[in-house]
């Protein structure tokens, strides 16, 4: 096997591949948010109609602690009864799996080929 | 036994692959404890509080533990490996001698966005604080926290390009004065000195495990921000003037000093803060450890702690442009990236056209996206690169066996600490699809759509043998 020769990249070819880059960097990060699929948003099931502290489901020292940082019961209700929803489905579940594991196995088979050009050229001078 | 002289004192920062001048090395072990610590500490000002979000107090304390042995494996490993493959890009370069290059480009990548999105994450805390000491101060108006995120961010990144022993010398003085407020609140707050403020039993009454079980598991997305980015000690490695010594040292130190302060944090903040506001990182409370001080009623700890928020988000922020320019450098410079961004600075001596270019995009996420999204990105490229490092020290023990090759470090109980590693990332994935699904499998998709772009695109442009720069011999098995 002859050794590799790198072609030399023309400054317009080089440019494109930043902005390659940057624009699927951006659209991974910003896509899911304008499709509003970000997740985790938290959601009040219950609301209560004339919160107290208590029908909030706070003690005396709570119900201290946020008067202490300006709250009422009114400003605090869904800062308190906010809650995650963590349900999922198995097929969810079993897809992220699947996903993560076909990503790392390409990773190793694509970078094992890929490695062992590099050793060949190093140490065998090929 | 083949010779690395990983300490040489006369291939200043290398300067492989031809270039005409390398890295400077003039960095010490404080250095590169303070680039650690640096970039950390913040998550304890904030970001860690999610966690209590996602499970409640006592899920945050788990999770802060659980992902304190995960940094610790972290920590172990990489003690190890970079002890040895001592050049810039950290992560990078190792998995480009380890594993291969497809691997070392998506370990390039989860570092430049880990930092990135970490960087934009700090720039907002610091705004925001600079909103809360104008109304505090009198200003009735709201405040446009953009031109104080923009100046952090040019501030930090002008800083950087003039070079890095002011860059981390700045970093070490301002990373202990934050590590020495979160002593002094908790010495005040808890009754060590003076009378105590704390009453974990009364307000975690009727709270202990809101979501149950799996709450504590879904804690784990965010426990890892309690630790974070204390593998990028490892970036400084072709800095230091003595590798082998500085860099588990800096390292090791690093998170036993994150470890106490995790701890204390979390005790800290949960004996003061109701739960639910303590947990809610948006609407509650932004910056814990700060409203904590508050509630203490002293005037002098409201100061302590705010200068302390300040100083850690610009020791992060700092340390972070540090880090993702390093990454991205070290990929110019191996051609992965346009070469253009291998140069370095004839006077100033560092990576300046990857410091400059990283800024634009910084701020594009500091200023568009909220702060958990943020936070959220960085920590799952953070995450990425936590598994693949027990798959490369594994391969770093078989190709290269102990002695070998002259270790600067060599971790104990092998392989124990990349299986728990690994089994403890799997946790955290299960935590980060329970609540950001979507965001992981959008960030796979990008990772696998980029993979195939340098398999068959970028890679022709790369030299094959030249990427192998550490003089080792053959690894076994090829």
């Amino acid at each position: 096997m002859a050794r590799y020769i790198a072609p030399t990249q023309s400054k317009a070819s080089q440019i494109f591949d930043v902005i390659f880059l940057v624009v699927l960097t951006l659209g991974a990060l910003f896509v899911p948010l304008k499709m509003g699929l970000s997740g985790a948003a938290k959601t009040v099931a219950a609301p209560e109609a004339n919160p107290t502290w208590e029908s909030l489901g706070q003690t005396p020292a709570q119900a201290a602690q946020y008067e202490a940082l300006g709250y009422t019961p009114e400003s605090a209700h869904d800062l308190i009864l906010a809650r995650f929803d963590y349900s999922f489905t198995t097929g969810a579940l079993l897809a992220m799996i699947v996903v993560i594991i076909a990503y790392y196995v390409l990773m190793l088979k694509f970078s094992e080929t890929e490695y062992r050009e590099v050793i060949a050229e190093k140490f065998d001078g090929k | 036994m083949a010779n690395t002289d990983i300490t040489s004192k006369e291939m200043d920062g290398f300067g492989p692959h031809g270039t005409v001048v390398g890295l400077l090395r003039v960095l010490g072990p404080a250095h590169v404890w303070a680039l650690g610590v640096g970039i950390v500490l913040v998550g304890e000002y904030m970001g860690w509080n999610f966690a209590v979000g996602k499970g409640g107090a006592y899920a945050a304390l788990i999770a802060c533990w659980f992902a304190g042995i995960l940094y610790s494996c972290v920590a172990m490993i990489d003690s190890e490996v970079t002890s040895t493959v001592a050049a810039a890009g950290g992560q990078y370069t190792q998995a480009k001698h380890i594993v291969g290059p497809l691997m070392a480009f998506n370990v390039g990548l989860y570092l430049t966005f880990a930092y990135t999105m970490l960087e934009a994450a700090n720039a907002i805390t610091a705004g925001y604080l600079v909103s809360v000491v104008a109304s505090m101060t009198g200003y009735a108006g709201e405040l446009d926290q953009r031109p104080f995120i923009i100046l952090v961010i040019m501030f930090l990144a002008w800083l950087n390009y003039r070079g890095v022993l002011a860059t981390l010398t700045f970093n070490l003085v301002i990373t202990a004065i934050a590590f020495v407020a979160i002593l002094v609140l908790f010495l005040s707050t808890s009754g060590v000195l003076g009378g105590g403020i704390m009453q974990h039993a009364a307000l975690m009454e009727g709270h202990e495990l809101p979501y149950g079980w799996i709450g504590v598991l879904a804690a784990m997305h965010f426990g890892l921000w309690y630790y974070l980015g204390i593998e990028g000690t490892t970036q400084a490695a072709e800095e230091v003037r003595s590798p082998a010594r500085a860099l588990p040292f800096g390292t090791l130190a690093g998170i036993m000093t994150l470890l106490i302060a995790a701890t204390l944090t979390w005790y800290t903040c949960s004996g003061v803060l109701p739960w639910e506001y303590l947990g809610d990182g948006v609407d509650g409370s932004v910056a814990p450890l700060f409203d904590t001080a508050r509630l203490s009623g002293s005037t002098g700890l409201v100061w302590l702690l705010g200068f302390g928020t300040l100083f850690a988000t610009l020791a992060s922020a700092n340390g972070c442009i540090n880090d993702a320019s390093r990454a991205w450098f070290a990929m110019g410079r191996d051609k992965y990236l346009p070469g253009w961004f291998g140069a370095v600075h004839p006077r100033y001596r560092t990576p300046y056209r990857s410091i400059v270019f990283l800024v634009p995009i910084a701020l594009i996420f500091a200023l568009g996206a909220p702060l958990d999204q943020v936070i959220t990105f960085s920590i799952l490229s953070g995450l990425l690169e936590y598994t693949f490092m027990p798959l490369n020290v594994i391969m770093f023990r078989k190709k290269w066996p102990l002695n070998t090759i002259k270790r600067g470090y060599e971790h104990p109980f092998h392989p124990l600490p990349a299986i728990v590693l690994l089994c403890l990332c799997g946790i955290t994935f299960f935590a980060v699809f329970l609540g950001y699904g979507t965001q992981l499998i959008a960030m796979i998709g990008f990772y696998i759509v980029v993979s195939l772009w340098f398999h068959f695109w970028r890679y022709r442009f790369v030299s094959r043998g030249a990427q192998f720069t550490m003089p080792w011999p053959k690894p076994e098995g090829y």
